[in-house]
């Protein structure tokens, strides 16, 4: 059946084809070859793929559901801190045993406990594991909390939001209000997560002290390759055939669905619930990368700019969202990292650094007025040249 | 024939304007049956408390052979159930295919499981070549059903509704904006589709009501004003009060 | 204290012949004294100076306190202030100022309780002073540190105080000293029964004062003892802390920590073993316990005692807090006054948040409203409307920048913050969201773009740095009601200016042409554009004046919060929320929302006073679900204006 499917989804084939081309590229030009390519350059890659994940996502819940979600980046944020608490845990633990060790007696379970505690939550004025700790002592749990959390509140929250009928922008504003909810709450000391710090040192994986960032970082490249080109497919497949058509249908006329006798709620909530949880995965593969997040990272502004990848690299195909938040979130970091040139204009400099945001905003309202297709609305125009 | 749906004394009032007022009608099966009535009757909105998108404050709406009561139901229960209904403006999925239209209205389970792993089978096509045979779309089946012509979206609505394999059919003024041919081929597809289950269609036109010789109800502000064939309504005093005097 | 009410009377008497003698006499006469003061000998002399009416006395008492009082060579008292080796000497009677070297002086060092007895006498000088701001400061100083003795001065200073403002705040003092220090048990009763009444910090201090407590143990109740309560350990206190009680008296040993058993085994290891316990088998605390008992029998370490000897010892006693004042009539009128004050204090406290809660819906009020018109009539959601509240905030300072009377350029920025943002509005409405009528998720989008760029703009612009909008000197402060309910001039401002708005924008939507064309567009576009109104017109206007309101709010949010180019996104969610709440397309639904969503936040702050983030996110998951209910908000149009 797969077969058959990616035969009739040759886009996906090609996009497929283009993955593997790049990977092997990035391989060549890294340290394990050429050495061409920085470390920092392939970390920088790899969580542009997470974000490109993340997108795709974006793009099914918006452009084909035409959920207009400012929430999905919260998911995205529950999927690091779920494997960021195990990386810190795992972590602490051995650095704890290391102390540990020097000493004569040897320490009780619950003496490295507190000691792992008071380390992790000593920034907070704490040194008790809070609840939603119980699990970081195991990866695997983790790893599960990372798709059951934000699916099940996906899940609630959906419920709820589709139950009431609530649609177009009161859903966005709603998502938004349980983005910021979530963000406010992890900006607690208390909320357990130490609060405004986050979760640090992520980019060490416990295990593995002695393996260099650059193998560490090709690891991760890798992983979020595999998890773009899986997630690419799954999308792909639920997108196309009758349940594309149906999900397609739901965003062009809610109504008519519903005198055709689909449960459109059940819809929209598959959608929502299946694309946080992939949400989530993304982010639990970007933060080992990004080696930390706090909840500056989970504000709503971060689901807004999600939604202007999507809208740039052009809703309702996949390859757009993939397109466009790889386009714009590099050429983001080339502005602000100082990478692009200062336009002196004999009265006054141009600083990319301070504009970049400017141009970002109108370019994306240019987008919006002319160009509703985004970038990936050029490919109609190669396509269909000869007509 | 049989009674399939008994509307029975129901009223519904927005804001203080009633909208339907103790409002009752009785649908056999089979049947061809025209709602007429000037603007503001109630026609539409006693479409929407059929197919559930409109709570009535009192009165029941039962269906079927059990008598279940509609109400309370969603709409997508309701179109489950077997009612299915064409808007005034014609609604199909644009940015899909004809055939794609026809696919997702076709009578298969509608959960999303089901759905997201459906197989197309060879029933299934052999059905929508049928249906699109019947609506003079059978050379279309692949093209954008936003390319179609405005005649052809209707016709393309009526096509999915007898996808659905509807025991009832609600359709909300075929004719409008359509040319006398293709007005022509409407009726012949109501009155067809008529002989295996009940239609009711509403409309304003009384040219296409009379061709398609049917039992006509008479609305007027929110409840039945006359019933009958329609030379018997239109023969009637009221009625004419209603229509000639506004007009 | 019966030399006090002498030297009172004395003070009130005046007699002239005394008055005619002169400071450097009197003090003369008493040199020795002066020179090496104790604390008897100093009485003769104050009692004296008191007595003598002179009206240097003050003065002299203030430096001589200060150890500004030198003797010079032939036995006189000048107040000097030393420079190296010389003394700049100011006679004490004349106040003439001279120069001499400082050899031969010696400096006057009284001790700090002859200073004390000097600063007491002081008060009755200070208290009595023709001056009026010195009265004010000697009350305000008694006020800070109340000492027993201060209250018969102060008495005897009520009957000739002249300012009635100073007299009620000296009875109020008094009342205070009384209850905590009169010599009879009944005075002080009264004095802490007319408490009762008084909401201010300092009486319910004074109260809490007299009802403070120290925890103690016995081995039965003592029946003498003014006790507050008993204590049962685990409840009322930890055992840890009832246990240390036991301990500090001698009664028992204190419970060997983990802390001193790890020590203590790591300090007698002997060939890789404590006792016949092999080290690597001491990660449990049974067998850390077992390995110190061992050491404990050897004599090697003080015996083991565990939580368990702990608990058994404890029960052998009672524990229980006693009141420091032993008169147990005092503690419970005290405690009767306070159950009373707190009563009011609540009252109090309900009435100030009902005040604070008025204050923020009428903020949110005015944030939203100019959201609420466009989304009502236009069904456009404009993400950048912060960004037009923060316009109008910078407008106000710009203005501030040139000019510099606060009164004027206040009623200078409020109509150019609306003509400012209107403007912006209106040209963002012509450029970007009249093409995107009915794709309202792409005008949020679009309009996001626009609050992004211009957000960035005002960083440029204006820097990061919170930029001052100062207000007129008559906005500063609070209207006081007493200590618990308060509340600034600027919020009642704000109020003001909201319900000014909400009656402007009644009267623009129901008594002008504008509003009843506005009111056709929003119920059916299509109609009205029939009937001859320009919709493109109407939404123009709409538009700017929605934003215009914004900037208005700008500028009020300005004056009592910081201006930032970020302050716009801080209250856009509230915003959103406010309009959605309230109900879209209703001016009552924004009034409704703002004061549902102000008194919920204000309310959510006082359950949980510590953290306004945990009020904040609580508030947005009430107002998810309170959607889940009310999913058109609660002023909600109905039938067919409501579909889609």
């Amino acid at each position: 059946m797969k077969n058959s499917f990616l035969i009739r989804n040759p886009s996906t084939l090609w996009f497929l084809l283009a993955l593997s081309l790049f990977t092997i590229g990035v391989t060549i030009l890294s340290e394990a070859g050429l050495g061409i390519m920085s470390t920092s350059f392939v970390k920088t890659l790899g969580k542009t793929l997470c974000l490109c994940l993340i997108a795709v996502a974006m793009d099914v819940v918006w452009g084909y559901c035409g959920i207009l979600s400012l929430g999905h980046f919260a998911f995205f944020g529950i999927g690091g801190y779920a494997v960021g608490m195990w990386l810190m845990y795992a972590r602490t633990e051995g650095i704890v045993l290391e102390g540990f060790a020097a000493q004569t007696i040897p320490p009780t379970a619950q003496e490295i406990t507190d000691a792992i505690g008071n380390q992790i939550f000593g920034v907070v004025g704490s040194s008790e594991f809070p609840m939603i700790w119980a699990f970081s002592d195991s990866l695997f749990m983790q790893l599960m909390l990372v798709v059951l959390v934000p699916g099940l509140l996906a899940l609630l929250f959906g419920w709820l939001a589709f139950r009431s009928r609530v649609t177009g922008v009161y859903l966005s504003i709603l998502t938004q209000a349980m983005t910021l909810a979530l963000a406010l709450y992890l900006f607690q000391n208390d909320s357990g997560l130490r609060g405004n710090n986050g979760l640090s040192g992520l980019q060490n994986i416990p295990g593995y002290e002695n393996t260099p960032q650059s193998t560490i970082s090709l690891a991760f490249f890798y992983a979020s390759a595999l998890a773009v080109a899986l997630g690419y497919v799954l999308f792909a497949w639920i997108t196309s055939g009758k349940m594309g058509s149906v999900i397609k249908a739901i965003r062009d006329n809610e109504s008519r669905v519903r005198f055709l006798g689909y449960h459109v709620e059940s819809y929209k909530l598959f959608v929502f619930t299946i694309t946080a949880v992939v949400a989530a995965i993304a982010g639990a593969l970007y933060y080992p990368q990004a080696g930390i997040i706090n909840p500056a990272e989970i504000a709503p502004i971060a689901s807004i700019y999600l939604a202007v990848w999507v809208a740039i690299g052009g809703r309702g195909r996949l390859y757009g969202a993939v397109i466009g938040a790889a386009f714009v979130s590099l050429l983001s970091s080339w502005f602000t990292g100082g990478g692009a040139p200062a336009i002196p204009l004999g009265f006054y400099t141009i600083q990319w650094t301070d504009w970049w945001l400017v141009l970002l905003g109108l370019s994306f309202v240019a987008v919006t007025l002319y160009a509703p297709k985004g970038i990936g609305g050029l490919f109609d125009y190669l396509v269909r040249k000869p007509s | 024939m049989s009674t399939l749906l008994e509307v029975d004394g129901v009223s519904v009032s927005f804001d203080g304007f009633r909208a339907i007022n103790n409002l009752s009608i009785q649908i056999g099966e089979p049947e061809l049956r025209a709602v007429i009535g000037p603007n503001g009757a109630g026609k539409t909105t006693f479409m929407d408390i059929i197919t559930g998108k409109t709570k009535p404050d009192s009165g029941r709406v039962t269906w079927g052979d059990r008598n279940i009561s509609l109400l309370g139901m969603s709409e997508s229960e309701i179109a489950m159930e077997g009612i299915g209904r064409k808007f005034q403006k014609p609604t199909v999925f644009e940015d899909q295919t004809v055939r794609e239209n026809l696919a997702m209205a076709l009578r298969n389970p509608r959960g999303p499981f089901a759905v997201l792993f459906y197989k197309k089978t060879l029933e299934g096509a052999a059905r929508i070549e049928e249906i699109a045979e019947e609506i003079g779309l059978s050379d279309s089946l692949t093209r954008k059903s936003g390319e179609l012509s405005h005649g052809q979206k209707q016709w393309l609505e009526i096509g999915m509704l007898l996808a659905q394999d509807p025991r009832l059919l609600l359709v909300d003024e075929p004719a409008a904006g359509m040319t006398t041919a293709e007005r022509e081929l409407t009726t012949d597809l109501l009155k067809r589709a008529a002989k295996t289950r009940a239609v009711v269609v509403v409309e304003h036109d009384m040219e296409f009501v009379r061709r398609l010789d049917c039992k006509v109800t008479v609305l007027h502000e929110g409840s039945v004003l006359a019933e009958g064939s329609l030379d018997h309504v239109t023969a009637d005093k009221t009625v004419i009060d209603v229509y000639l005097g506004r007009a | 204290m019966t030399r006090v009410f002498v030297l009172l009377a004395m003070l009130l008497g005046f007699s002239p012949a005394a008055q005619a003698q002169d400071l450097q006499n009197l003090l003369q006469s008493h040199a020795q004294e002066v020179a090496d003061p104790g604390r008897q000998s100093v009485g003769i002399v104050l009692d004296d100076l008191a007595g003598s009416g002179i009206p240097q006395v003050a003065t002299f008492l203030e430096q001589w306190q200060e150890k500004n009082v030198w003797q010079g060579p032939e036995g006189l008292f000048f107040i000097a202030t030393e420079d190296g080796d010389t003394l700049t000497l100011t006679d004490i009677d004349s106040g003439e100022q001279s120069t001499a070297p400082a050899a031969g002086f010696t400096q006057l060092k009284p001790n700090g309780g002859v200073r004390r007895v000097i600063g007491t006498a002081l008060v009755q000088f200070q208290l009595m002073d023709p001056d009026l701001t010195r009265r004010t400061t000697a009350v305000a100083s008694i006020a800070r540190r109340p000492e027993p003795d201060q209250l018969a001065p102060l008495l005897g200073s009520i009957a000739g105080e002249v300012d009635a403002t100073l007299k009620a705040r000296k009875i109020q003092l008094a009342n205070f000293l009384s209850a905590s220090f009169a010599d009879e048990a009944a005075d002080r009763i009264a004095a802490i029964d007319s408490l009762a009444t008084d909401v201010s910090v300092e009486a319910r201090a004074v109260l809490n004062q007299i009802l403070t407590t120290s925890p103690d143990m016995a081995a039965e109740l003592p029946t003498d003892a003014n006790i507050a309560r008993v204590l049962t350990p685990g409840a009322d206190m930890s055992l840890d802390a009832a246990y240390a009680l036991l301990v500090d008296a001698g009664l028992a040993a204190p419970v060997t920590s983990q802390e001193a058993i790890k020590s203590a085994l790591s300090e007698n290891i002997t060939g890789g073993r404590v006792g016949d316990m092999p080290l690597v088998q001491l990660h449990t605390l049974e067998n850390r316990a077992r390995a110190y008992a061992q050491l404990a029998d050897a004599g090697t370490v003080p015996p083991l005692v565990t939580t368990g000897d702990r608990d058994a010892a404890l029960a052998g006693y009672v524990f229980f807090e006693t009141y420091d004042e032993a008169d147990s009539a005092i503690t419970d009128a005290a405690q009767a006054a306070l159950a009373s004050v707190e009563t009011r204090v609540a009252v109090g406290q309900a009435a100030d948040l009902t005040l604070d809660a008025l204050s923020l819906a009428s903020i949110y009020f005015l944030a939203a409203i100019g959201l609420a018109i466009t989304f009502g009539v236009m069904g456009v959601i404009n993400m950048a409307h912060g960004e037009f509240i923060m316009m109008g905030a910078y407008t106000g300072y710009v203005v501030q920048l040139f000019i510099p009377n606060y009164t004027a350029s206040i009623i200078i920025a409020l109509p150019l913050a609306f003509a400012v943002t209107f403007a912006a509005g209106v040209a963002m409405e012509r450029l970007v969201i009249r093409h995107l009528y009915h794709r309202p998720l792409e005008t949020l989008l679009a309009t996001f773009g626009i609050s992004i760029a211009l957000q960035q703009l005002a960083k440029n612009i204006f820097g990061t740095q919170a930029r001052p909008l100062t207000s007129p000197a008559w906005l500063d402060g609070a209207l006081v009601f007493n200590d618990v309910v308060q509340i600034s001039y600027i919020r009642i401002a704000i109020f003001v200016l909201a319900v000014i708005f909400l009656f402007l924008i009644l009267f623009v939507l129901k008594r002008t042409r504008l509003g009843l064309e506005v009111r056709a567009v929003t119920q059916n576009p299509g109609m009205a554009a029939s009937m001859g109104i320009n919709p493109d017109r109407i939404n123009m206007l709409t538009f700017g004046l929605g934003s215009g309101i914004a900037g208005i709010a700008g500028v009020a949010i300005g004056l009592y919060a910081k201006v930032t180019s970020e302050m716009g996104a801080d209250y856009i969610v509230q915003s959103f929320m406010t309009v959605v709440v309230g109900g879209v397309g209703n001016v009552w639904g924004t009034l409704a929302g703002a004061s549902l969503i102000g008194f919920l936040q204000k309310g959510i702050e006082w359950l949980n006073p510590s953290n306004t983030l945990a009020a904040q996110t609580y508030m947005i998951l009430f107002i998810i679900l309170f959607i889940q209910f009310r999913p058109k908000g609660i002023v909600a149009l109905k039938g067919r204006a409501a579909a889609d």
